[in-house]
C-alpha cells in the first residue's frame, strides 16, 4: 500500500503579496505596480481563501511572498497579519516568514510582524554593490540594506535570511567577494544566494534579445558558485540546499516542505499550492483573481492532479536539490517500491558519471553533481 | 463576327508560362483561371496551380500541373487553353523542357521593375529549342518602379524577341488579361499532328496517387488515346492497359479520348512513376509509332548526402517514406547505408540543392522524421593506381591517398548576369570558388554575361547567396553541367574525443584544406554544446591533423530556483532540456545536434 499525501492537510501556507513600488530587471513573478491597485479588496479576496482552505487544517509554516509584502502600508499588512493569526492558528505555526525590502522595512512594520508572531524574516539584499543594485533596478542601496538588517535585528528578529544573487550582468568575483563579506559581517542565521536566470517577459530578457546584456559566462558563473560555497561553508553556514545556506536548525522549513514534496496552500494571484494530490496555479492577473475567489471562494485557474508517476519524479527530482538528498527507506513507504526497482539504471549510471553517490540510506548529489544538477535530475523524469 | 466553324484541333492552344520566381506566374495563371471562368470565385484560392505547401512557401512550382480551359473568344469561337505550369528552378530544368515540349507556344512574364534575369533567359532559351511561340508580358506595370520601356529593350536586346507587341500587364490588378487572352489566340499556332497515325505521347509529369496509382500526364502528338487501349512506354518497354483519360479543369474530368493536340491524364494501374519517365514517348502496345518522340533523357542526380534518423529506432519508418516519395519523385535515389556514427540511415541522390531540400523538409513534415542529413557531396570519379575507375558520391568512402592516382570532379558552365559595376566583385568571387574564366558577353550599356567553368562542388557551397551579397542582389545566374576535371583533392576526416566521425568527413581542395579545417572546428565548437567532459575537435588529412579546437567541459548547470513552490514549471524545463537531448545523436561519447553535421557544408563559404 502506498501512502497517500493527503491523509493529512498540507502543511504549509504560501500567501502572495503581488504589488511593488517598482519593478525589478530579473523578476518575473507574478507582480504589479502598486499605484491603483485595489488592494483591499485584493485583501478581501485572500483572507476569503485562508477561510476556505484553514477549513482543511493548520499551518506550520507560513509564508508571505511577493511581489513585496512590506510595500503595503501599515493598516493593510496588519490587516493581513491579523487574518493569518485568524485562520491559520498563529500558536502552532512553528515557522512564519515575510520577504521585506530593505527601503520600506520600517520601525512600525517590524513591531507590526513581531506583535503578529512573524518570527523570520526574508530580505532582499541582492548585493551590497551599488552599481550592481541599480543595474538591476533595486531601490536601495548597499547601506540601506544594511541598516535595515540591524533595524531587524533591534527589533528582536534573530531568524534573518539574506537574499543574494550572482552572476549578475557586470558582476565581477571581487564585487561578490566583497558582497558576501558584509553577508557574513551582518551575521544572519541563513542566507539563499541565486545565480541570475533571466527569465522571458523581464527587462533582462529583453536587454538579452538586443544583445545588450553581458553576463559572465558560464566559466566565471561556475568559479563564482563554487567561491560562494567555499565561503559561507567556512563561516559555519551550511549548504543544504543549492541556493541555501544556514546555521544548523536554522534551515527553511517552509521551503523544505517544497523540496520534500509535501502539500502546501498556495494563496493569493498567481500562487502555486499543492492540495489533496493536486497542484494549481491561482489566476495571476488581481482583477481575475479577486473575481475568482469571488465566484468560487478559490483562486485557481488550472488544477493538475499529480499522476504516481509524476510524484515519483518529483520526489527525485525535487529532494536532489537537498544537501542530504532523497532517503531509500522513505521512497520506499511512500511508494511501495523500492527505489532501485524503478532508478536503479539511472542510478548506477549518475554514479559511474560521479554525479550521485549513496550513503547512509540516502542517494545525494556529489559535489560535481551539485554544479550540475540539472542533467542529474532530468535523468529521474520517467517518460 | 463568327467565321467558319473551326476544329476541335484548330480551336487548341497549347502553353506554358515562363518567369523568373516572383516575378507574377502563379498569380497570372490565377487571372487566366478567371477569364475562363474555370472555377468559381468560392473555388478560388489564391495561386491556384501551386498546390503543395511546400511551393506556396517557398513561392516556386515543384510539381508540374497542366489544366484545360474553355475561352469564349470575342470572335464568337471557343478555345481550348491548356496550361502547363512548369517549375521554376534549375534543379529541375529537364522537367520543364519536357512541359515546354509539350507546347506550342509560351507567355514570357517579366517584372517590369526587375528586368530579365538569367534564369529566366535559360528557361526562353529551352523555349526557342522547341520552337515555341513567345508572347512578352511586361508584368507588374503597376509598381511605382515599374520601368516598361527599358524592361522592353531588355527583352528585344537580351533574348532577340520583338517585343513590339509586349503586353503591358498587372496580373495583380488584372489589367492586360484580354490583350494576352487574344494574342494566344493570334501567335500561338493550334498543334499540328495527325489523328489517324499509330499514338505518340509526351510524357511531361507523373505523379503517385494513392487510389489509382500513377496519374500520367501527357501531350498528344500523333494518333488517339482512348479507354481500354494497350499503350508501351517506348523507353522502359513497360505496357499497361489505359483505365482511365481525362483532363483537369482543373477539376478531374474523365474522357472517353484524347485526341492530337490534347494535354491531360492517363492512368493504367501503374505503380511507380519510375515506369513512366518524364519525356519518355506513350504509344500503342499493337501498333507502335516508329520513333519515339526526341529528347528522352534519364536523369540522373548530380548530388548525394546521407539521410539517417535520429532515433535509430526510426530507420524502417525512413525506408518507408523514402518508398513513398519515390512513387511520386522519378528523380530521387536511395540505398542503404551505414556511418559507424550515425548508424543505419540512406544514401540519397538528389537533382540539385533544392532538390535535397524539399525531400528532407517532406521527411520531416509529412512523415515526421527528425533526420541527421550529412553534408551534401557531389560525384567525384577516382581513377585507382591500379588503373579501374570507382565513382565516390560519399566522402568517407574515399579511398587512401596511396591508391588514388587522381581524382576528377564535376564541373558547371555558369552564366552570370551582372549590372558592370559588379564585374569585378562576381570574378573575384567566382575566382575564390576555383572558377576558370571562359568569356564575357556585354549585354548593353549596364549588364554583362560572364561565363565561368565551375566545380560543381563549390556552386553547392553557398554560392548563390555570396553572389547575391557581392552585387546587392542584382547578379542572377544559370548553369548547366559541363563534364569532369581532374583536380587536387584530399579528403579531410573530423575527429570529436579523437574520434574518427565518418559522416563529418568532407572532400576538400588541398589549396583550401587549412582554411576550411580551421573553419570547421570552429564552427563545430560553436554547435556542439558543452558535455560532461572536454571534447577535443580536430581536422586531419589521413594521420596529419592541420586544425584543433576544444569544447570546454560542462561546469554548471542547475536552475538556482523553485519559483515559490511552482513545482510544474521546473519540471517543463528539465522535459525541454530532455527533449533538446533527443535532438542530438551521440557519437560515441559525444552529443552532436543535428544541424552540426550540416556544418561542415554551410560552412565552407567562409573560407
Amino acid at each position: 500500500m502506498t501512502e497517500h499525501v493527503s491523509n493529512r492537510p498540507p502543511r504549509g501556507a504560501y500567501i502572495h503579496i503581488p504589488f511593488c513600488d517598482h519593478i525589478c530587471a530579473y523578476c518575473d513573478f507574478n507582480k504589479f505596480f502598486l499605484k491603483n491597485q485595489p488592494v483591499d479588496h485584493y485583501l478581501d479576496a485572500l483572507t476569503q481563501e485562508m477561510i476556505n482552505y484553514s477549513e482543511l487544517g493548520p499551518a506550520q509554516t507560513v509564508y508571505i511572498g511577493g511581489g513585496t509584502p512590506t510595500a503595503l502600508n501599515n493598516r493593510q499588512l496588519e490587516r493581513l497579519l491579523d487574518d493569518v493569526c485568524r485562520y491559520f492558528q498563529a500558536d502552532r505555526v512553528k515557522e512564519f516568514t515575510v520577504e521585506a525590502n530593505p527601503e520600506n522595512l520600517t520601525d512600525e512594520k517590524l513591531q507590526l510582524m513581531k506583535d503578529h508572531g512573524v518570527n523570520r524574516l526574508s530580505i532582499g539584499v541582492q548585493t551590497f554593490d551599488d552599481d550592481l543594485l541599480r543595474t538591476i533596478g533595486r531601490a536601495h542601496t548597499a547601506e540601506e540594506a544594511r541598516a535595515a538588517v540591524r533595524r531587524a535585528q533591534q527589533a528582536g528578529f534573530d531568524n534573518l535570511t539574506l537574499d543574494l544573487m550572482f552572476a549578475l550582468p557586470g558582476q565581477t568575483e571581487t564585487s561578490l567577494r566583497e558582497s558576501i563579506a558584509t553577508a557574513l559581517e551582518l551575521d544572519t542565521p541563513h542566507i539563499s544566494i541565486y545565480s541570475l536566470q533571466v527569465e522571458p517577459r523581464t527587462i533582462f530578457h529583453n536587454l538579452m534579445k538586443k544583445g545588450e546584456l553581458r553576463l559572465p559566462g558560464e566559466d566565471i558563473e561556475a568559479d563564482m558558485y563554487g567561491q560562494i560555497l567555499f565561503e559561507l561553508e567556512k563561516h559555519g553556514l551550511r549548504h543544504y540546499e543549492i541556493s541555501n545556506f544556514a546555521r544548523p536548525g536554522y534551515e527553511g522549513r517552509h521551503n523544505s516542505l517544497y523540496w520534500s514534496n509535501e502539500e502546501y496552500y498556495g494563496i493569493g494571484a498567481g500562487a502555486h499550492g499543492y492540495v489533496q494530490g493536486m497542484r494549481y496555479a491561482n489566476a495571476g492577473p488581481v482583477k481575475k483573481y479577486i473575481d475568482a475567489v469571488a465566484q468560487f471562494g478559490r483562486g485557481r485557474s488550472s488544477v493538475h492532479e499529480v499522476s504516481e508517476d509524476e510524484r515519483i519524479e518529483e520526489q527525485l527530482f525535487l529532494g536532489l536539490r537537498m544537501m542530504r538528498g532523497v532517503s531509500i527507506d522513505t521512497f520506499a513507504r511512500k511508494f511501495g517500491r523500492t527505489l532501485d526497482s524503478v532508478y536503479g539504471d539511472q542510478i548506477a549510471d549518475l554514479k559511474k558519471r560521479g554525479l550521485l553517490v549513496e550513503q547512509d540510506g540516502r542517494v545525494r548529489l556529489t559535489n560535481r553533481g551539485i554544479f550540475l544538477g540539472n542533467d542529474v535530475f532530468e535523468a529521474f523524469l520517467l517518460s | 463576327m463568327s467565321e467558319t466553324k473551326k476544329s476541335r484541333q484548330e480551336r487548341i492552344r497549347n502553353f506554358s508560362i515562363i518567369a523568373h520566381i516572383d516575378h507574377g506566374k502563379s498569380t497570372l495563371a490565377d487571372r487566366i483561371l478567371e477569364a475562363t471562368q474555370a472555377l468559381t470565385e468560392r473555388e478560388m484560392k489564391a495561386q491556384t496551380l501551386d498546390a503543395m505547401d511546400l511551393e506556396r512557401e517557398r513561392g516556386i512550382t515543384i510539381k508540374l500541373n497542366a489544366v484545360e480551359l474553355n475561352y469564349h473568344a470575342p470572335d464568337g469561337e471557343t478555345y481550348i487553353f491548356h496550361l502547363i505550369d512548369t517549375p521554376g528552378h534549375v534543379d529541375f530544368s529537364y522537367e520543364v523542357s519536357r512541359s515546354l515540349a509539350a507546347c506550342e507556344g509560351a507567355l514570357l512574364v517579366v517584372d517590369a521593375a526587375q528586368g530579365v534575369e538569367a534564369q529566366t533567359l535559360a528557361n526562353v532559351y529551352l523555349a526557342l529549342e522547341n520552337d515555341l511561340e513567345i508572347i512578352p508580358v511586361i508584368n507588374k506595370i503597376d509598381l511605382p518602379n515599374a520601368d516598361p520601356d527599358r524592361v522592353k529593350q531588355e527583352v528585344e536586346d537580351d533574348i532577340g524577341l520583338d517585343a513590339s507587341d509586349a503586353v503591358l500587364a498587372s496580373a495583380k490588378t488584372g489589367i492586360g488579361t484580354d490583350a494576352i487572352m487574344q494574342q494566344i489566340i493570334d501567335k500561338i499556332p493550334a498543334p499540328k499532328g495527325d489523328p489517324e497515325a499509330p499514338l505518340r505521347a509526351l510524357i511531361f509529369d507523373s505523379l503517385y496517387d494513392a487510389y489509382r496509382g500513377v496519374v500520367v500526364y501527357v501531350r498528344i502528338i500523333d494518333g488517339t488515346l482512348r479507354v481500354g487501349d494497350k499503350i508501351k512506354m517506348m523507353a522502359t518497354g513497360k505496357e499497361f492497359e489505359v483505365l482511365e483519360v481525362g483532363v483537369s479543369t482543373p477539376k478531374i474530368e474523365t474522357r472517353d479520348a484524347l485526341s492530337v493536340g490534347d494535354v491531360g491524364f492517363l492512368t493504367a494501374s501503374i505503380k511507380s512513376v519510375h515506369e513512366t519517365r518524364v519525356g519518355d514517348t506513350v504509344t500503342g502496345a499493337e501498333r507502335s509509332a516508329a520513333e519515339p518522340l526526341p529528347g528522352y533523357r534519364r536523369m540522373n542526380p548530380m548530388v548525394y548526402c546521407g539521410l539517417y534518423p535520429i532515433d535509430t529506432a526510426r530507420y524502417n519508418d525512413l525506408r518507408e517514406a523514402l518508398g513513398r516519395l519515390e512513387l511520386n519523385d522519378a528523380a530521387l535515389q536511395y540505398e542503404p547505408e551505414t556511418s559507424e556514427a550515425l548508424g543505419f540511415g540512406f544514401r540519397c541522390g538528389f537533382l540539385g540543392l533544392l532538390h535535397m531540400d524539399i525531400v528532407q523538409e517532406r521527411l520531416e513534415r509529412e512523415f515526421n522524421i527528425d533526420l541527421i542529413a550529412t553534408a551534401p557531396s557531389v560525384i567525384y570519379k577516382v581513377v585507382h593506381t591500379d588503373g579501374t575507375t570507382e565513382e565516390v558520391g560519399n566522402p568517407s568512402e574515399m579511398p587512401e591517398r596511396k591508391f588514388i592516382e587522381s581524382i576528377e570532379e564535376p564541373y558547371v558552365r555558369a552564366t552570370i548576369m551582372t549590372p558592370n559595376d559588379y564585374v569585378g566583385a562576381v570574378m573575384e568571387l567566382c575566382q575564390r570558388k576555383r572558377g576558370e574564366f571562359q568569356t564575357m558577353e556585354y549585354l548593353d550599356a549596364n549588364r554583362t554575361h560572364v561565363i565561368y567553368d565551375l566545380p560543381l562542388s563549390e556552386i553547392m557551397y553557398d554560392f548563390f547567396d555570396s553572389l547575391k551579397s557581392s552585387t546587392k542582389g542584382y547578379a542572377s545566374m544559370d548553369y548547366e553541367m559541363h563534364g569532369y576535371k581532374m583536380s587536387d583533392l584530399v579528403k579531410m576526416d573530423i575527429l570529436l574525443n579523437a574520434e574518427k566521425v565518418d559522416a563529418l568527413s568532407v572532400i576538400v581542395h588541398k589549396e583550401f584544406a587549412y582554411d576550411r579545417g580551421r573553419a570547421i572546428v570552429e564552427k563545430l565548437k560553436e554547435l556542439i554544446p558543452r558535455q560532461q567532459f572536454e571534447v577535443p575537435i580536430q581536422a586531419a588529412i589521413g594521420q596529419k591533423v592541420i586544425a584543433r579546437s576544444t569544447i570546454k567541459a560542462l561546469r554548471k548547470n542547475v536552475l538556482a530556483k523553485c519559483y515559490g513552490g511552482d513545482v510544474s514549471r521546473k519540471r517543463k524545463l528539465l522535459e525541454k532540456q530532455k527533449e533538446g537531448k533527443k535532438r542530438m545523436k551521440a557519437v560515441g561519447s559525444v552529443e552532436v545536434p543535428q544541424e552540426a553535421f550540416m556544418s561542415v557544408f554551410k560552412m565552407s563559404h567562409d573560407d
